[in-house]
């Protein structure tokens, strides 16, 4: 089969399907001549054939198919009556396309194979009405005798080949055994001629065969050999002598019995998770050995299982390029289509599950994402635009990016949208960074088209595609580069039954999280903890590597007490929605294969689990949705969003959130204490003095690949620290794009602005004092911070500088 | 399925179980197993009824504490409850009960309806109750007991 195109391969496996069922049709036909229906059947199955071998430059068999629509269309038309002659000759065509199709397998061409007998008969057959005629050929001669015919024909059949005879005879006498219960099967053939065609309308394939071996004896000779025990099994493919390997060597499985597997080999894992447990205590060295067998057998058998029901990405990508050719020409944009990794597997049900989301990802990329051929001209690009898809799989996951080289997402502008639309305040929107706007495109709201339109970005359904993704438990994020693209990133489960996932302990409980959105674990023991967790009326952050992570609390979610009283941390790092935060839990057990059980509704119902499993040693663990975990615990947007949206009350209630502000505490040396809002910090850095440059008389530092303006804190307010540190203790503050970098001598703390007392007392640089943590100090004006390190930070966009000071002024 | 539970009085036979001092009992056909006290993991934030998952031969199972749902007092202390697995539209579910009792076959001519002093809650799940010899058997309605 080497050599053969995946086209040409599945082309032979659905024309031999399309074959029996046509030799089924045919003889059901002369049942009942007048049946438009089974015509129509016909026609179409032949129709297809031929088109398919045109395409394929069959030539041969296009002729011969060709001729056989012609007939068929005039008996469909009702321009000829159907006479058993007429079908016999059709059910030649039909060998005579099998017997093609055989050597097209065997040769990847057509061969030698001689079809003009069976073009002449068909045509002679459309000439004239009945018998006479066709004795050109001895077939034909034995289909005068018009029911008899079919099974007659193998007596000679075998006769003239050979090599032939005993595969051929084999084949309808076990056939023959089980419709009549005969026991000789040779009487069978003579004698109940007129009966057999009714009752094995697959039959009559068998006069084509000489044909057949004329070409390939070997071929058909082993097929015929090993195939009795698929005969019997399918009586309707029994016919279909010209099965061959290519059809032979895949097998069509309901796909409830691929389930049902999956479903036990399930259990299996299960099991074996609980037999190595068990063992892992035993000395028995033999048990321990074949438990260690029973452990890679499990795996490699759930593995195969699971291949059973992997299939290719491209067969939902396959569908796009017309997608993005119709939907280009109807927008006048002309756009290229790349695939990467199409050859990528995932579950078939996960495929299907991820066929809709996909399709709306790429409409929403040539809709939005690529600009007209003039607008890309103008900005520099080539007119014809890009769109990638990129399947791959990674760390357990499959990762779909639906990618375009369009205008990208202009966070400035769909931040200002979700504003405009009341989804977001001008304050929370200012405290976001790029890549949280972004995330807006998901909000409900974002989803009618002229929104996103105007908006220059996505949106259309977006939140429909998150849930869709959501609902298999993947995961889905954007990311944007203005006038660059956007890429749009699935992260899909390699299948739903059985997930990798982390166990955790909480409050004696144990809970499962899906590795999916599993980054990376952090354990601090308490005196570590009680420096890195920073803690303030409940709300935690931990510097990772400089960046803010807050943090969460398992049990706070949960509403239950920790079982942990010895200080020490254990944090999760997940991602969900591009944000990351930190699960505290009380510790980490293993991770483990966990086979997901659907809970009751009213499980569900609470929004926190996605489901149970069953452990090693048989306890029942609910599985954490991080999503909604993330949603619930995190004061995000989308709260801050249905808090605006309630009425003035509730927007009161926003405003006594603001003062509780939460305070950066940074010593600038001299013994002074700025506070900073916490909420425009972006990360804590750390930078080596001699990093420092000059910019004119500006000092800067290179910063993740930009130049990042630097304002030394001491000086802008005056204090003088010792200027001879080695590393410089940096707070980055970002918004829109631009990022400063404010030097203090020494973080201190994060306090709750709320407990303090503030006085008016102030000097340049600062809105006043106030008393945090026991000490007085200096509200820091950080608009007149940024501005002193780079005076156009607020330019570009005019709307958003409001929302610093503004905020700051309410402390 | 749906019949003994919307036609208020039917002969037949009821499964019977203990609770809170009480006789109670379900159509036999609902009941599936009935298995003594199970490891329960306890589900944060359900409703008071859930009293948690059993592991039921690999299948996840939820596990309704009968005495809150009908507004009974907390089991006493040392005492196991019995688990009744019941199966409602294809689903598992379980109910946590006292102890387990005989089937006993029922008479459409002895039942009468709720006792009125019956109150709240528990009136909504008890279809009404069986004159035996004797006694009272309050026939549960089990899928509404079952579907907290």
């Amino acid at each position: 089969m080497d050599g053969l195109d995946d086209i040409v391969e599945e082309f032979l496996v659905e024309s031999h399907e399309n074959l029996d069922q046509l030799d089924a049709d045919l003889v059901a036909l002369e049942k009942e001549p007048n049946s438009r229906e089974r015509l129509s059947s016909i026609f179409r199955t032949i129709h297809t054939i031929k088109g398919t071998s045109g395409f394929l430059a069959f030539n041969r068999l296009e002729e011969v198919t060709h001729v056989g629509e012609n007939m068929l269309s005039r008996l469909r038309d009702g321009e000829l009556a159907l006479t058993p002659h007429r079908t016999s000759v059709l059910l030649q065509m039909v060998d005579a396309v099998r017997s093609l199709l055989t050597t097209i397998e065997a040769s990847g061409g057509e061969g030698g194979v001689d079809v003009s007998a069976v073009v002449a008969d068909i045509s002679a057959a459309m000439e004239d009405g009945d018998g006479p005629a066709a004795e050109a050929a001895p077939v034909a001669a034995e289909v005068a005798v018009p029911a008899a015919a079919p099974a007659a024909t193998k007596a000679p059949a075998a006769k003239k080949a050979p090599a032939k005879a005993a595969p051929a005879k084999a084949a309808p006498a076990k056939r023959a055994t089980r419709a009549k219960a005969a026991p000789a099967p040779a009487p069978v053939v003579e004698e109940p001629v007129a009966e057999l065609p009714a009752d094995l309308p697959a039959l009559p394939a068998l006069p084509a065969v000489p044909a057949v071996v004329a070409e390939e004896p070997p071929v058909s000779e082993s097929v015929a050999v090993d195939h009795p025990e698929g005969e019997v099994a399918t009586p309707d493919a029994a016919g279909g002598q010209g099965r061959r390997a290519v059809a032979d060597s895949t097998i069509r499985v309901d796909v409830d019995l691929l389930d049902q597997l999956m479903l036990l080999v399930g259990e299996l894992v299960l099991t074996r998770n609980q037999i190595v447990q068990n063992v892992a205590r035993s000395t028995d060295t033999d048990l321990i050995r074949s438990s260690q067998r029973l452990n890679l057998i499990a795996s490699e058998l759930q593995e195969g299982v699971m291949k059973t029901r992997m299939q290719p990405i491209d067969h939902i990508w396959s569908k796009l390029p017309r997608v993005v050719r119709d939907l280009g020409l109807q927008l006048k944009k002309t756009i290229r289509l790349d695939m990467e990794g199409r050859e990528t597997e995932l579950d078939k049900t996960l495929l299907e599950a991820v066929k809709d989301p996909l399709t709306h990802l790429v409409r929403n990329s040539v809709d939005h994402g690529i600009e007209a051929p003039e607008d890309r001209k103008k900005a520099g690009k080539p007119a014809e635009g890009v769109l990638t898809l990129r399947a791959r799989h990674e760390s357990g996951q499959v990762v779909v990016e639906v990618a375009d080289d369009g205008a990208g997402i202009d966070p400035a502008k769909l931040g200002a949208k979700a504003v405009q639309r009341g989804l977001l305040t001008q304050d929370a929107l200012a405290r976001m960074s790029p890549a949280d706007i972004l995330q807006l495109i998901f909000l409900p709201g974002f989803s009618t088209a002229a929104a996103v339109t105007n908006v220059s970005g996505r949106g259309v359904g977006m939140d429909v595609v998150k849930t869709n993704i959501e609902a298999i438990g993947g995961t889905i994020e954007v990311e944007s580069e203005t006038g660059r693209g956007t890429v749009c990133r699935l992260r899909i489960p390699l299948t739903l039954a059985i997930v990798p996932a982390l166990t955790v302990e909480c409050a004696g409980d144990r809970y499962a999280i899906p590795q999916i959105s599993l980054q990376e674990l952090v354990s601090l023991d308490a005196e570590k903890a009680a420096n890195a967790v920073e803690e303030v009326g409940g709300a935690q952050v931990y510097r990772l590597r400089g960046e803010l992570l807050p943090l969460v609390r398992l049990t706070d979610v949960l509403g239950l007490t920790s079982e942990r009283h010895d200080g020490h941390v254990v944090i999760a790092v997940l991602r969900s929605e591009g944000r990351r935060f930190g699960l505290v839990v009380d510790r980490v057990i293993n991770t483990e294969e966990i086979v997901v059980k659907a809970v009751g509704g009213q499980m569900k119902a609470i929004g926190l689990y996605s489901g149970a499993t069953v452990l090693g040693d048989g306890t029942v663990a609910l599985i954490l949705d991080v999503q909604a975990l993330a949603r619930r615990a995190l004061r995000t947007e989308t709260t801050e969003r249905q808090d605006s949206q309630k009425a003035a009350l509730k927007a009161a209630a926003a405003a006594s959130d603001t003062d509780r502000q939460r305070m950066l505490l940074a010593a600038i040396g001299g013994g002074r204490r700025v506070a900073i809002p916490l909420d425009t910090v972006t990360r804590l850095e750390q930078v080596r003095t001699e990093s420092v440059e000059k910019v004119g008389n500006r000092e800067v530092v290179q910063y993740r690949g930009q130049i990042l303006p630097m304002v030394r804190l001491d000086r802008h307010l005056g204090a003088y620290g010792e200027t001879d540190h080695e590393v410089l203790e940096v707070i980055v503050y970002a918004d829109h794009g631009r990022s400063v970098a404010i030097v203090v001598e020494e973080i201190l703390d994060i306090v709750d602005g709320e407990a303090a007392v503030r006085s008016d007392i102030d000097d340049m640089g600062l809105l006043g004092s106030a008393v945090l943590g026991d000490k007085v100090t200096e509200l820091l004006d950080v608009r007149a911070a940024i501005l002193a390190a780079d005076p156009h930070f607020y330019s570009p966009v005019s709307s958003a500088p409001a929302g610093v000071p503004d905020s700051l002024l309410e402390v | 399925m749906t019949a003994p539970t919307t036609a208020p009085a039917t002969s037949g036979q009821l499964a019977t179980f203990r609770l809170d001092g009480d006789l109670y009992g379900i159509e036999v056909e609902h009941v599936q197993e009935v298995l003594r006290s199970q490891q329960l993991t306890r589900v944060p934030l359900a409703p008071a009824a859930v009293a948690g998952l059993i592991n039921l031969r690999g299948q996840v199972v939820t596990a309704i504490e009968l005495r809150e749902r009908l507004g009974r007092p907390p089991r006493p202390e040392g005492t196991d409850p019995v688990v009744i697995v019941v199966r409602l539209h294809g689903e598992a579910v379980s109910m946590l009960v006292d102890s387990i009792a005989d089937v006993v076959d029922v008479d459409a001519g002895d039942f009468a309806a709720p006792p009125d002093t019956l109150e709240g809650q528990a009136r909504d799940l008890i279809r009404g109750a069986y004159k035996l010899d004797g006694r009272l058997l309050l026939a549960l309605d089990v899928q509404k007991a079952l579907s907290a």
